[in-house]
């Protein structure tokens, strides 16, 4: 078998888009009867990878091969005749058409120029036994289950001819028996020489599942190998990094003197978000926040922000106890928030720099005090030098910025409000090295100045490096908080690991 | 390196409205003419003016909508609602000052109306304010009772009709609207907001704006300056008409907008251009007009004005243009 090219190799695949490289240089192949798990955190180039495979976006660089010949998927159509298929998250199927119509969507057999529903029928019926489903051919699709819809797009795909079925996280919304049901038919599929490629955040589900691994990290592959042979630990490793690639030396200072309470958040939690927690943020401390994603990370700052409003818990900033019902409320009470997408919510793509710098504290002044244009200009000009954001000047729209400079201004914009505790989503994902060290270090003097900070990375060194604690969530909880003395990376990785083990 | 200087955003609308009147002045060497009747300015450019204002007032309502990435379709009915209001108001012999009061305190009614579903609700604009439009009419219907109501109220009727220092009321009405929205949203920090939520709401609220309040502060404005466009028509005719005041000028105000170079996806906020706009669209009518078209032939060839106008301010033309003009620096 592994003399025979592989149904489908990418070769030295790079995509950049405005700011960030998406894939850089990638390798990826897929061979027959091989059910290959495409791993890695969010925005490490999955999706772009098989957007890329399956026609959806051209590549900039690199070599597609089918059956080691080279080849140009460069619609989905195209791709879908080579043999390339994709059920996608969003399971792309009908619900308002029967089943039959679904499986036999744009190859629907014809008689005399019109549809032939009844061969329709049972074509479809007879895919749909190969993955030993029996449905109701002319219910409409959408009465059925995700789980249900989910086979019926894989049916299409076979029926079509798929060589191979690209399964992007397709066990997000089912239950353990419609997992396994899944499984089974993926099996099956492999078993008869299709390549399988199995996208999903669940571990244990790719340890069930897969032959071998590929592992894709900040748009590069950092590794591929057997299942088998690669240890749970290691996984994680691979897909959260070990941090910078120049080695962060500088030693924190051991008299790190701790501040007075900046703001502590006692119980706070949500029904079906985040279980309750207690978090405490001291002045002139970063407490750092690990897990993969889904962990519940994100959900907890947002609960900390306001964002989110909790049901149960206390929330005390600056000795006060305060009720945060929204953003406003939290951003009055003197804490920020720099959120992990910075497109969808952080810049305003289409105003200026100085407009998105202004912007918090203008609106914690109030519509009614406008911050003077010079005041506003003055403000932007000192955090672009402070922050070494580099532009021209601050008329430019901050939507031309690379990655690291909208996140620079991001952050300027959150210091220019003055507040007492710092919340950053994964400040230093998606952005150049150069950028990443600006960060860092701005994030270090934030903390020596005074500020409590709460920071989310996958960047584990970086964590271990400027945090005084690190809580560690799984599973939509805290399940450890780490002392600045028993702190490292393998401390945080055995955590998150020694949990995603007994889910 | 070669670098593309891109135009600044009023250049396009702004020539547009050039345009058009340059074409006017071609084919009507008087166009541009002014004359002092009885102490009144009359020729084509006041005339589209005055016949250009309660459009431009509902423009300048729209304006804001359209800049929070919502729309309004309920104006042509809030100024029927607001014309029915005033006229019964008249008729029953309240004063014109009273008569413009409960006008304008129906059109807010209205507006606010559409900013909580909209901004507390979260329904979707189009799908909000199509209530309204829809249900407006019935409610115009309702206040006159079916009748074209009419009074006799001469400071009323001024309203439409009268001049001051030689400039006839709906155009001082109109620029005195437009001069204060200007410095309101400019000399707040509201302009700022508005365009933020335009550009991306979720962020928005994370900034910490007050995105429902200003949502719904959006959407009354429109309320009120349609009413206020109600007011005028109403004046105008001296009686209220429910089945016709306002009747299809909901594209007019969205079209007038967006030749002012809004952009329906939000973020755009210019009551300056949006007077463009409102000039421009009203010069296309009387132009057509004046050339002595038949009336059926008027709305293609308007439709045709717009759409060669809105082509040329394409993004996308203009990108292709910037585009080969590199490449041919660059050859």
């Amino acid at each position: 078998m592994s003399d025979a090219p592989p149904l489908l190799e990418a070769r030295g695949i790079t995509k950049a888009y405005p700011g960030t490289v998406a894939l850089d240089d990638v390798n990826f192949a897929v061979r027959a009867g091989e059910i290959h798990a495409l791993m890695g955190e969010n925005g490490a180039g999955k999706s772009t990878l098989i957007k890329i495979l399956t026609g959806a976006v051209r590549r900039d660089f690199g070599a597609i091969l089918i059956d080691g010949r080279p080849a140009e998927p460069d619609s989905t159509p195209r791709a879908q005749q080579a043999g390339i298929w994709a059920v996608h998250q969003e399971v792309m199927v009908l619900p308002n058409l029967s089943v039959a119509e679904n499986v036999m969507l744009g190859c629907q057999p014809r008689r005399f120029g019109l549809v032939d529903r009844r061969k329709t029928r049972r074509l479809a019926n007879q895919a749909l036994a190969e993955l030993g489903l029996s449905l109701d051919m002319d219910r409409e699709l959408g009465s059925f289950p995700v789980a249900i819809r989910q086979l019926v797009a894989i049916a299409r795909a076979v029926r079509a001819n798929a060589r191979v079925l690209v399964l992007d996280e397709p066990t997000a919304s089912l239950d353990a028996p419609e997992v396994e049901r899944l499984f089974d038919v993926v099996r099956a599929l492999a078993s008869r020489g299709t390549g399988i490629v199995f996208i999903t955040h669940f571990l244990d589900q790719v340890y069930a599942l897969s032959d071998r691994i590929t592992v894709l990290r900040n748009g590069k592959a950092v590794g591929s190998s057997r299942t088998q042979e690669l240890p749970q630990v290691d996984l994680i490793h691979m897909m959260i990094g070990k941090g910078l690639e120049q080695a962060i030396e500088r030693e924190r200072p051991a008299n790190a003197k701790k501040g007075n309470v900046a703001a502590s958040f006692v119980g706070l939690g949500k029904t079906g978000l985040v279980e309750p927690f207690d978090i405490t943020l001291h002045a002139g401390e970063a407490v750092g926040a690990a897990g993969l994603l889904g962990s519940g990370r994100t959900e907890t700052a947002m609960l900390m922000f306001g964002a989110e409003r909790a049901d149960t818990g206390s929330v005390e900033i600056d000795g006060k106890p305060r009720r945060l019902r929204s953003p406003r409320d939290a951003i009055r009470a003197g804490l920020a928030f720099s959120p992990e997408d910075r497109k969808a919510d952080g810049i305003f793509g289409d105003l200026s720099i100085r407009d998105n710098i202004a912007i918090v504290l203008q609106s914690k002044r109030g519509w009614a005090r406008k911050l003077s244009r010079r005041k506003q200009q003055r403000l932007a000009d000192e955090y672009i030098a402070r922050l070494n954001v580099k532009t021209p000047d601050a008329d430019k729209p901050i939507g031309q910025l690379s990655g690291g400079n909208q996140q620079k201004a991001l952050l300027a914009r959150w210091l220019a409000s003055d507040p007492k505790v710092l919340i950053l989503d994964e400040p230093t994902r998606g952005i150049d090295v150069g950028a990443h060290a600006d960060i860092v270090k701005a994030i270090e003097e934030l903390r020596d100045s005074g500020l409590a900070l709460y920071v989310i990375s996958s960047e584990l060194e970086e964590l271990v490096a400027y945090s005084e604690r690190v809580s560690v969530m799984r599973d939509r909880r805290q399940v450890a908080l780490l002392e600045r003395d028993e702190l490292s990376v393998d401390r945080i990785v055995a955590a998150i690991a020694a949990s995603s083990g007994d889910r | 390196m070669i670098k593309a200087r891109s135009l600044p955003g009023w250049a396009p609308p702004v020539a547009a409205m050039l345009v058009v009147l340059l074409i006017n002045t071609v084919l009507f060497p008087s166009f541009f003419q002014l004359r002092l009747v009885d102490g009144r300015l009359t020729g084509s450019l006041v005339d589209v003016l005055i016949r250009g204002a309660p459009v431009a007032l509902l423009a300048l309502g729209m304006a804001g909508v359209i800049a929070t990435r919502g729309i309004d379709l309920s104006v042509g009915a809030v100024m029927a609602i607001a014309g029915a209001v005033a006229a019964n108001a008249l008729a029953g012999g309240a004063s014109w000052t009273s008569a413009i009061v409960y006008a304008l305190a129906a059109g807010l009614a209205c507006g606010l109306w559409n900013g909580m579903l909209v901004g507390f609700l979260k329904l979707q604009p189009i799908v909000a304010t199509l209530v309204l439009m829809v249900a407006g009419r019935g409610i115009a219907q309702l206040i006159t009772g079916g009748q074209i109501t009419t009074f006799d109220d001469a400071p009323f009727a001024a309203l439409a009709g009268g001049t001051l220092l030689t400039i006839p009321a709906p155009i001082l009405i109109v620029a005195t609207i437009a001069v204060l929205l200007t410095l309101l949203v400019r000399s707040t920090a509201l302009g700022l907001m508005v365009e933020a939520i335009g550009v991306n709401p979720r962020a928005a609220e994370l900034v910490g704006i007050n995105t429902r309040s200003i949502v719904v502060a959006v959407y009354a404005l429109s309320g009120v300056t349609a009413a206020l466009a109600g007011i005028i028509a109403t004046a105008d005719i001296k009686g209220a008409d429910a089945n016709n005041a306002g009747l299809w000028l909901e594209p007019d105000a969205i079209l007038v907008v967006v030749l002012g170079g809004g952009s329906l996806l939000g973020g755009r906020l210019s009551y300056g251009l949006t007077i463009v706009g409102a000039i421009t669209l009203q010069a296309i009518k009387t132009g057509i007009l004046l050339a002595g078209f038949p009336p059926q032939m008027g709305l293609i060839l308007m439709a045709v004005m717009v759409s060669i106008l809105l082509v040329v301010q394409a993004p996308a033309l203009q990108q292709w243009l910037q585009h080969r003009a590199l490449r041919r620096a660059a050859s």
